[in-house]
């Protein structure tokens, strides 16, 4: 599995899944866009391990619910590299809360990041793989747009929504080469996860037939095999990647 | 207006596939040519790219021809 010379920009990359799949996909020779929203010295440090690997790292601040600032990303990314082969549409944030109490802003909020996010950051790279006639679009989902999760509806509605725009991209598309697929995390132990009580921890941890949480590695090791020439006959699909949680 | 037709013909040939002889002004891009959603899509974007243009969507929707994809190209550029 090699991806020398493709370029990759990957969302929300300065922490948790986004810096290891920047990492992962460095690790097999692509060259990677580190695209953040506000943690610029962690977008650094994602950079700076990407760079570890003799492959080049551009770091673009941009905030994805932004569609001029994602087509100014897109613009910058063509110009320093030519090309754009995968896109990993991984930002995302939650606001938590009960429905009663959820206020509209946080509903929208996470909605603006975590789903129109990915059409604005689609949108902007279709051209370019289109003209390509190649090209990998993955977007991070959940495990719990399949299996739901009190207190994150919104967070679940939007990862939902991500899968059903996943597979019409993929019919879309298809006749291009252009692959569109969703990876689905369950529980991964990352800055979004660390707020859990233990209580809560040990009650997940009993519905995980493997028993741990997963790292971000395990997430990003399904990104960079859907990124790779080998995954070049599956499109539409959602590899659910959560120790076995929601069989 | 040769000079741009040649262009278009070219880019038509390019992405549809098809003999150069077809591509007449005539021609309608869905019913003598073949192409469906996503080439007429392409097509536009090619043209853009080729004549320095931005064609909205409502204009693009009104172009099903080869010769009236020419003349946007003239009234606009």
């Amino acid at each position: 599995m090699n991806l020398g010379g493709k370029v990759a920009v990957v969302t929300g990359a300065s922490r948790g899944i986004g810096r290891s799949v920047a990492v992962t996909l460095a690790e097999l020779d692509a060259h990677v866009v580190v695209n953040y929203a506000g943690s610029a010295d962690a977008a650094e440090e994602t950079a700076a391990l990407v760079r570890g690997f003799g492959v080049q790292a551009l770091v673009i601040q941009a905030d994805v619910s932004d569609q001029e600032q994602v087509n100014n990303m897109m613009q910058k990314v063509l110009q320093e590299f030519g090309r754009i082969d995968i896109l990993v549409n991984n930002a995302g944030i939650t606001r938590d809360n009960l429905l009663p109490r959820m206020r509209e802003q946080d509903w929208d909020a996470v909605m603006n990041t975590n789903l129109k996010g990915a059409y604005h950051c689609a949108k902007a790279v279709l051209r370019p793989m289109l003209k390509a006639r190649r090209g990998r679009i993955i977007n991070i989902s959940s495990v719990v747009a399949l299996a739901g999760n009190s207190g994150q509806s919104n967070y679940a509605a939007a990862k939902a929504g991500l899968i059903g725009f996943t597979k019409s991209l993929a019919k879309e598309f298809g006749s291009r080469n252009i692959t569109v697929n969703a990876v689905a995390p369950g529980y991964i132990a990352t800055d979004m996860t660390a707020d859990l009580s233990d209580e809560s921890k040990a009650q997940l941890l009993s519905t995980v037939p493997l028993g741990r949480l997963g790292v971000p590695e395990d997430v990003a090791a399904a990104v960079a095999f859907l990124a790779g020439e080998r995954a070049g006959y599956i499109t539409g699909h959602v590899i659910v990647v959560d120790g076995g949680m929601a069989m | 207006m040769a000079d741009i037709f040649e262009k278009i013909k070219d880019i038509i040939v390019e992405q549809l596939g098809v003999e150069p002889e077809d591509v007449k002004p005539e021609a309608s891009f869905v019913d003598d040519l073949g192409a469906d959603s996503l080439d007429i899509v392409e097509l536009v974007m090619a043209l853009e790219e080729t004549f320095d243009l931005q064609i909205p969507d409502e204009d693009a929707e009104k172009i099903h021809k080869v010769g009236e994809a020419v003349q946007y190209v003239i009234d606009h550029q």
